[in-house]
């Protein structure tokens, strides 16, 4: 996979390493920022996107915990209400789960339930995703849960830009932000300018404009939208691709602006169809669109199956370029 | 060295305020049992009869700018710690006037000026928040006390164990106090613990732990100046175990199947009131006018306190989804 930056210089680099960047800089940028999670240190992180910052940064600011995700994410919240701003790394949203509890009832409801005396500016990383062959427990997309959640944010930068601007505008929110890192990106390279920094990240983004259809998702299923948009462009039609990048809240305006312009819609989600991201898309169009669109709005979603060990079952599970082909293509009439 | 820290103090002008803060907590609670009869106070509600002393003996031992973390049966905590009575109540009837804009209710008591860090209503989870709050005095070299208040039900609880290790691995200064009122909800402390002497779970974690009689307030006041001495100049954790008894129910719902009444009246005698004023009684250091005013006193402040919530506003309906994420259009308070 690549992408291009145009304009200022620039230089190569991975997802990974933008990340990394981003870590480091925000760090160095503000002495309240720090970093905790399992393996972060010493081992240089679960998908290394940590190696080396313990060396140049020290054990205050990047701390190695014991497996306790439901303690040290309670402890950044604890840290985030006594004024720092803690960046915590779950390793992968798998384990997240057992740290459900502090995250929902502690990191979204605290502002909420103190009147406001107190918010919760913490950041949250975790690797999302299957595409590694790690089967049914390491293999999830649940972001599209949590974007259900009242009181968080969730983030799922896609490119060189986002995996490099986001962190530090979130660690700015003085409220919960969550970060989701596909795990299929972190090895994705490409030319980010020199001069990267913080993006917004309340805004969809048009990755590439079209007139006959809007494909709309996020996260590590971009690029494979974008490479079917490609094969559908041979066949003349033009798919306008909407990167969601925030989870939520969602950006209606690109969303719905979108949809206005092409009159179709396909939605593209790695988590499971039901009761998925996908479907609360849909529905906003629905409700917001509804006499714009010429056809069903389609939908290409996970397979409803715990994600499968062997490669030609686990890439059978999750969204893949043709069936975005075939679903726009159904759209228009021209399955 | 300055003065012992745990000499406990005994004056009399002393020994009266510790009395007077649990008839105080006592008959706050009293009137919320008869207000949520009226249906005045809804929702869960959970009383603190017969634990006063564990809060009594210890919030007033921290300083000013120490931080508390408590969990649901928080009403004594928040008191103690200056929480106004009046917006305490308000809390209690919803009201916008309440410590938590009415938004939380009974078991989320909130108060940024006296660094109170809430009611935690999920079992166990405050005490990484505990963990947490001390974790940036330690970042920001600071010399406060964390006190993490939480009940014998919590210690069934992974986040028990977690925040413990995480306290005394990273040297946290936290003061977890284990309120021990020998039931988590209707489970008998035997039924849930293959260890049923708390204190001695701290050990595993080498974090120095002592138990101590929860209904005797000087007792519990004079481990709570080694307590909070220890963590202060330590800046390392402490384990301190109340050993004490809920005499009403779990709560509101709670129909008591799980206990004798028999075993409930052999606790009254016992509970911290009663007791210190005994003690206080066979020690002459009160005087036979010194109850009668207490209680007018509490009792003038509640009757206050309940004016204040009747007196207080519901918040407009058009607000309602304020508080879930900053206002951004207005400076940030933290």
């Amino acid at each position: 996979m690549q992408q291009q930056t145009f304009g200022s210089a620039t230089i190569e680099t991975t997802y990974r390493e933008a990340v990394r960047e981003a870590i480091r800089d925000a760090i160095k940028r503000d002495e309240r920022v720090f970093l905790m999670g399992e393996d972060v240190g010493r081992y240089g992180g679960c998908y290394a996107v940590t190696k080396g910052l313990l060396a140049e940064l020290g054990p205050e600011r990047i701390r190695d915990t014991p497996l306790s995700e439901s303690g040290f994410t309670g402890a950044g919240i604890g840290a985030a209400m006594a004024g720092l701003r803690p960046i915590v790394e779950l390793m992968t949203v798998n384990f997240s789960l057992l740290a459900l509890d502090q995250i929902l009832n502690n990191a979204a409801t605290v502002r909420h339930m103190s009147g406001n005396q107190f918010g919760v500016p913490l950041v949250i990383r975790m690797a999302t995703g299957a595409g590694r062959q790690l089967a049914a427990q390491h293999s999830h997309s649940l972001e599209g849960w949590y974007a259900h959640v009242a009181g968080i944010k969730v983030l799922a930068p896609a490119t060189l830009e986002d995996a490099r601007g986001m962190l530090w505008t979130a660690i700015e929110d003085p409220d919960p932000v969550l970060i989701f890192e596909n795990v299929m990106l972190y090895n994705m390279s490409g030319k980010l300018a020199v001069d990267a920094g913080p993006v917004d990240i309340d805004k969809a983004a048009v990755r590439r404009p079209g007139r006959d259809i809007s494909l709309i998702t996020y996260g590590g299923s971009l690029w494979k939208t974008l490479e079917a948009a490609t094969t559908l462009a041979a066949d003349n039609i033009e798919a306008e691709v909407i990167d969601l990048r925030s989870l939520r809240p969602l950006d209606d305006a690109t969303i719905i602006a979108s949809v206005a312009k092409t009159r179709r819609a396909v939605i593209v989600d790695e988590g499971w169809r039901s009761g998925s991201l996908a479907a609360e898309v849909g529905m906003r169009i629905v409700e917001q669109a509804f006499w714009a669109l010429d056809a069903p709005i389609g939908r290409v979603c996970s397979e409803e199956v715990p994600v499968p060990y062997p490669s030609h079952l686990e890439q059978a599970t999750i969204p893949q370029a043709h069936k975005i082909v075939a679903a726009a293509k159904a759209a228009l009439g021209r399955a | 060295m300055t003065a012992p820290a745990d000499k406990p103090r005994l004056s009399r002008a002393h020994m009266l305020d510790l009395l007077k803060q649990m008839i105080r907590i006592r008959h706050f609670e009293d009137k919320c049992y008869e207000l949520y009869t009226q249906e005045k106070i809804r929702g869960f509600m959970h009383l603190y009869d017969g634990e006063e002393a564990v809060a009594v003996g210890i919030i007033p031992v921290l300083e000013q700018r120490d931080r508390i973390v408590s969990a649901y049966r928080e009403h004594g905590h928040a008191l103690v710690r200056g929480v106004p009575m009046t917006a305490v109540m308000a809390e209690m009837y919803g009201k916008q006037e309440g410590c938590s804009h009415g938004r939380g209710g009974s078991m989320h008591l909130f108060d940024r000026a006296t660094n109170f860090y809430g009611g935690n209503a999920i079992v166990g989870g405050g005490l990484p928040l505990a963990v947490g709050l001390a974790l940036a005095d330690h970042i920001q070299g600071g010399d406060l006390v964390v006190a993490c208040f939480f009940g014998d039900g919590a210690v069934a609880e992974g986040e028990f164990h977690e925040s413990l290790n995480l306290a005394a691995l990273w040297g946290l200064p936290v003061l977890f106090v284990c309120e021990n009122n020998r039931y988590a909800m209707g489970t008998a402390l035997a039924l849930s613990e293959s260890e049923t002497d708390i204190q001695r779970k701290a050990a595993c974690y080498r974090i120095p732990a002592e138990a101590v009689d929860g209904m005797d307030v000087v007792a519990v006041e004079a481990a709570a100046r080694r307590a909070v001495h220890a963590v202060r100049e330590s800046r390392k954790p402490y384990f301190l175990e109340c050993r004490t008894y809920r005499l009403r129910a779990h709560s509101m719902f709670d129909a008591q199947l799980y206990r004798d009444k028999a075993e409930i009246e052999t606790w009254r005698p016992k509970e911290p009131i009663i007791r210190f004023q005994g003690w206080l009684q066979s020690n002459h250091m009160i005087h036979p006018e010194d109850v009668p005013r207490i209680e007018a006193e509490v009792d003038a402040e509640i009757e206050q306190a309940v004016a204040f919530a009747e007196a207080g506003t519901w918040e407009p309906v058009e607000q309602l989804t304020r508080f879930v994420y900053a206002d951004r259009s207005v400076p940030a308070d933290r």
